[in-house]
């Protein structure tokens, strides 16, 4: 077994086991943690897989923006988690079931599984010699799907767009800054000075 | 090297887990949540994994296009989420009947 055979196995058991524990972590500050766990080891996988860029990008948007994003709310949020996990025994033989049956679908899938023939004919950017992984994919986002990849963007403005007008609310008991008042404030009228002699007061 | 089934193999166990946990923290939408990253993570190795053993790129692209989807939708959720919480003091799944759908 090579160095990289040994490498895979663990990063999948790592990416499997900590997947379990998201779903069955009793806090959700550790159901996050998990989370990141596995995306690092599916990050792994995929350097492995020859995929650099992807994995990156995999560390970069999910373990630095949606998982602290994930980590923020949980713990701004005041919710008493452990009344929320006590029904999950019950929905142990439901989720057990559904996912068996499913699991089941799958095997029965990669049973009957095989590439077409013409599979290597028909691909639709084939990798060459000697170019690297991120400069690949650099010339076909920007050449061949540039559209998409607008497209992309315009889905992550909308998105940001929606996320701040949800949340975003006025409340009327603080106090804000008013930039007017302050630019139209006369020095002037501002301040009195009044002369006190000693010994006297006002 | 590693066959092609060994990272199918890891992707559907991951899918698998995503699904089980919609089902068991039927409670608790930020879990639900959560589970949903993971399919998506699950989804998102079998592409690479085609894309590599195929040698053909558009796997990686689509894979791009499905992180930006998985962003969007989890800071919408998010939003969401805290949107409700401010409304209801909770966010149980069974408390969720504002629009009596």
């Amino acid at each position: 077994m090579s160095v990289a055979d040994i490498a895979f196995y663990c990063f999948a058991t790592v990416a499997v086991a900590s997947g379990l524990f998201v779903v069955l972590a009793r806090n959700p500050v550790h159901s996050v943690l998990w989370l990141i766990l596995a995306f690092f080891s599916s990050a792994g996988l995929f350097v492995l897989l020859g995929a650099e860029f992807v994995a990156m990008l995999l560390v970069i948007v999910y373990v630095g923006a949606v998982a602290v994003l994930f980590l923020f709310v949980v713990m701004m949020l005041d919710v008493d988690f452990s009344e929320l996990k006590a029904h999950m025994a019950a929905y142990f033989p439901l989720g057990g079931l559904i996912g068996a049956v499913f699991l089941a679908q799958l095997v029965m899938v990669f049973g009957v599984w095989r590439s077409a023939d013409s599979v290597f004919e028909r691909r639709a950017a084939p990798m060459r010699e000697g170019q690297t992984n991120t400069g690949a994919l650099g010339e076909l986002i920007y050449d061949d799907y540039i559209h998409l990849f607008q497209v992309a963007g315009l889905i992550l403005l909308v998105a940001m767009i929606g996320a701040i007008v949800l949340t975003l609310r006025h409340r009327p008991d603080i106090k804000r800054q008013d930039v007017l008042a302050q630019m139209y404030r006369d020095p002037a009228k501002a301040m009195e000075l009044k002369d006190v002699k000693p010994g006297q007061g006002l | 090297m590693i066959g092609l089934e060994h990272y199918l193999t890891v992707a559907a166990a991951l899918f698998v887990i995503g699904i089980f946990g919609i089902f068991v923290n039927r409670k608790n939408v930020i879990v639900i949540l959560m589970s949903i990253e993971l399919m998506l993570l699950a989804v998102n190795i079998n592409l690479v994994a085609f894309s590599a053993y195929l040698g053909d790129l558009v796997g990686q692209v689509f894979t791009m296009f499905v992180l930006t989807v998985a962003a969007a939708e989890a800071a919408i959720g998010l939003a969401i989420l805290v949107c409700f919480f401010r409304n209801r003091g909770s966010i149980a799944v069974d408390d969720i009947n504002v629009m009596k759908g």
